[in-house]
């Protein structure tokens, strides 16, 4: 045991964070258990709770497990068979470390999923191999495009129930191909699988020789993680630290998580609404000062220069700055039970900044189904349109396409104080 | 990693989990007029702590931590506690149910959740409405239970301090809401995302201190069932009929009440055994602990205000 065991190899781990979409009859709960058995997300002790007969201490095989018990943790969802809401799974290889957001397929798919894929890097698409490519497939796919996802894998799966039939699954890769090429999908992978056997999840089987791809299990591990490294550099502030102790009285560091790009010291900063100037003193880290910080690192700047800044200011190098406008339109999907409506007030949440918004005008509702740009009047709850907001001060961010931390916010109803919409800016 | 740019540009996956806990602590005293920490002296409280230091380094802890006590915790957790609280120079605040201690509520005569009820969710409650605290970290984490798994980051707690599953904020992005009405309050969990072998691996990284009850040695313990209670001079008026201590090898995964925590055969000693011990593990550390068993229980104790 202790031989196994290397260190050194757990420092290179990196995290990947999934969403899964697609209903539990695409065999999304037996590919969701299947991974966390393979990968050992689940102990013993928690497989034994849901297995279908009392009595056995060990588990022989996946089928012996109710997979959907597994992952659905609330008792009404028990109660009811469904799924209700967003659940969140872990589980590792020897290479990187996975947060799976598990989103439900059916009711209320858009506010789920959005949520579920707004953090992913990489999204995992069911399609039961029997039914082929179903309009809810397209739907998925273009709210995953929308949401700038980099990766999306294809999991064909139920390949067992269509004898393995290769033309099955290339006359579905091919339909893929061609609705992602329309969408803008960067990275399309399509993989034949079989969760229930575990063919293609973790091991290759031996039914699919004619599959020279990787199992999902190894796609996962070798998709790229690197989005942020070549983008500007932004620092939303979260707080300004100033100890005041007697070590430390006139110290004045500026708290934030990195949104994206690099800073190092020296580097020449400007204080985004201000526009004030100064270059950096230090990168204050609790483990030591650091030369240059990068995304998404958690960090204190000082500057050469007393400026003010404050939170909701944004710090960004000289030269490359953020658009700033009093007029923001956006891609927005709709969560909030009351459907939003011209001329209603609402609060935008943006990096660390809120400020009083008022929708000036709905530009187009998507139909989901057709993709069409219709008239609107108003945006009810799952639906997804461009949005024209007036905003009270203006708001320093960059386009979704381009950065999706300063390219994104939320939409809060004063009223409920609820996150009512996910916005994207265009 | 010998050559390239790129890869001086990546962070390991505790890095990157480390990042976006501080990242979520720093919201919350942004956002909110007066945040508490919960300190139950566990390894998870331990990572938090952790966590927060590196989050407002050089300035110290903006906040208090609240250790709600039910007086059932091992004595090492208490020593452990104010020697460390005191090392880093924390305002520790303690509270009970004292009303609920003096009419000598415990596991054995009343039940584990009676007792859990009064000790723990009563006495958090109370002390968190004393307190006037509108935002309370905890180092709950989605992989430890499975309908811990379906909460928020920001988990929105009604005047009663209830938690509705059904009705929960959607969480996009790193953006979090904290917007509440006047009586309403958030439990906030920067280390959701944590797992317990996250968990143990940073505290090696990071040589962060815990309570030695962590680590293995030969200590007098009761076997009952596959459970291994911890005996002490003092209650041994708890033991069951025909219960005899001896001196056994091993160590807890989880620390919580002693007459309710279960330790795990072990000769893990150090940091380095106990990563690897967590790496081979078959069976979840919420095993030990006899709160979780039943069917629906940690929902139905959260509902009611617990963690």
């Amino acid at each position: 045991m202790m031989t196994e065991f290397n260190f050194e190899l757990t420092k290179e781990i990196e995290l990947l964070r999934l969403v899964t979409v697609g209903s539990v009859d695409d065999g999304k709960s037996t590919l969701i258990g299947r991974l966390l058995v393979d990968t050992k997300g689940a102990f013993e002790d928690q497989l034994l709770a849901v297995r279908k007969k009392k009595g056995t201490e060990h588990i022989a095989s996946a089928a012996e497990i109710d997979l959907a018990m597994l992952t659905d943790g609330l008792s009404a969802e028990r109660e009811q068979g469904i799924t209700i809401d967003v659940a969140y799974r872990y589980f590792a290889t020897p290479k990187r470390k996975f947060i799976m957001a598990d989103c439900p397929g059916h009711e209320q798919y858009t506010r789920n999923m959005v949520t579920g894929a707004s953090t992913a890097n990489a999204a995992i698409i069911l399609i039961d191999a029997r039914n082929g490519v179903m309009p809810q497939t397209k739907r998925h796919t273009h709210i995953l495009g929308l949401l700038g996802i980099s990766h999306l894998i294809v999991a064909i799966n139920k390949m067992d129930l269509v004898d393995h039939d290769q033309a099955t699954f290339e006359q579905i890769r091919a339909e893929m191909d061609d609705y992602c090429a329309k969408q803008g999908v960067k990275d399309l992978i399509c993989i034949p699988m079989s969760a229930l056997d575990g063919d293609m999840v973790a091991v290759r089987g031996d039914h699919m020789d004619w599959y020279q791809g990787q199992t999902l299990l190894e796609t996962l591990e070798s998709l790229s993680v690197l989005e942020n490294d070549e983008q500007a550099f932004r620092l939303p502030v979260q707080l300004v630290n100033r100890p005041q102790t007697a070590a430390l009285p006139d110290y004045r560091g500026f708290m934030g998580t990195i949104a994206s790009g690099t800073v190092k010291v020296g580097d020449a900063i400007k204080a985004i609404p201000s526009g004030n100037t100064s270059t950096v003193k230090e990168i204050v880290t609790f483990d030591g000062l650091l030369e240059e910080a990068f995304a998404p690192q958690s960090v204190t700047l000082t500057l050469n220069d007393e400026i003010d800044v404050s939170r909701g200011d944004m710090l960004v190098h000289v030269g490359n700055e953020t658009s700033d406008s009093k007029e923001l339109t956006a891609n927005v999907c709709w969560i909030g039970d009351e459907p939003l409506t011209v001329r209603k007030k609402y609060l935008i949440k943006h990096t660390t900044q809120s400020v009083k918004a008022m929708v000036a005008n709905i530009d187009f509702r998507r139909d989901i189904h057709t993709l069409n740009k219709d008239e609107a009047d108003e945006l009810a709850m799952n639906e997804i349109g461009q949005i024209t907001f007036k905003l009270m001060k203006p708001l320093h961010c960059d386009s979704y396409a381009g950065n999706r931390t300063t390219g994104s916010f939320i939409v809060i109803d004063t009223f409920t104080n609820n996150t009512v919409g996910a916005g994207m800016i265009v | 990693m010998s050559e390239g740019n790129k890869s001086e540009h990546k962070l390991t996956q505790l890095k990157a989990l480390e990042a976006e806990s501080i990242h979520i602590i720093r919201e919350v005293v942004a956002e909110f007029r007066n945040p508490v920490m919960l300190y139950s002296v566990g390894k998870d409280s331990s990572v938090l702590l952790h966590l927060a230091r590196k989050a407002f380094y050089p300035a110290p802890l903006p906040f208090s931590l609240l250790h709600v006590d039910t007086g059932f915790k091992f004595k090492e957790m208490y020593e452990f506690r104010d020697a460390f609280c005191k090392e880093i120079g924390a305002n520790l605040i303690v509270r009970k149910n004292e009303d609920a201690i003096a009419k000598g509520m415990n596991p054995k005569d009343h039940g584990v959740a009676r007792c859990c009820g009064a000790l723990k969710t009563q006495g958090l409650l109370d002390a968190l409405e004393e307190g006037g605290y509108d935002a309370a970290f905890g180092g709950a984490r989605r992989d430890e239970e499975r309908s811990r798994a379906k909460e928020r980051v920001f988990s929105m707690r009604d005047e009663f301090g209830q938690w509705d599953p059904k009705n929960q904020r959607p969480e996009l992005w790193n953006i979090y809401n904290g917007k509440i009405h006047d009586g309403e309050s958030v439990r906030v969990f920067p280390i959701s995302n944590w797992t317990e072998m996250d968990i143990w691996s940073y505290i090696r990284e990071e040589e962060i201190p815990i309570v030695p009850l962590y680590f293995a040695k030969e200590r007098l313990m009761v076997e009952r069932g596959n459970l291994l209670i911890p005996y002490y001079e003092e209650t041994r008026d708890q033991l069951l009929e025909g219960e005899e201590p001896k001196m056994i090898m091993s160590r807890f995964r989880t620390l919580g009440c002693s007459p309710c925590t279960g330790a795990v055969h072990s000769d893990a000693s150090n940091m380095d055994e106990i990563v690897i011990e967590a790496a081979a593990a078959r069976r979840s550390e919420r095993e030990t602990r006899i709160i979780d068993h039943g069917s629906n229980s940690m929902e139905d104790k959260k509902k009611e205000g617990y963690f």
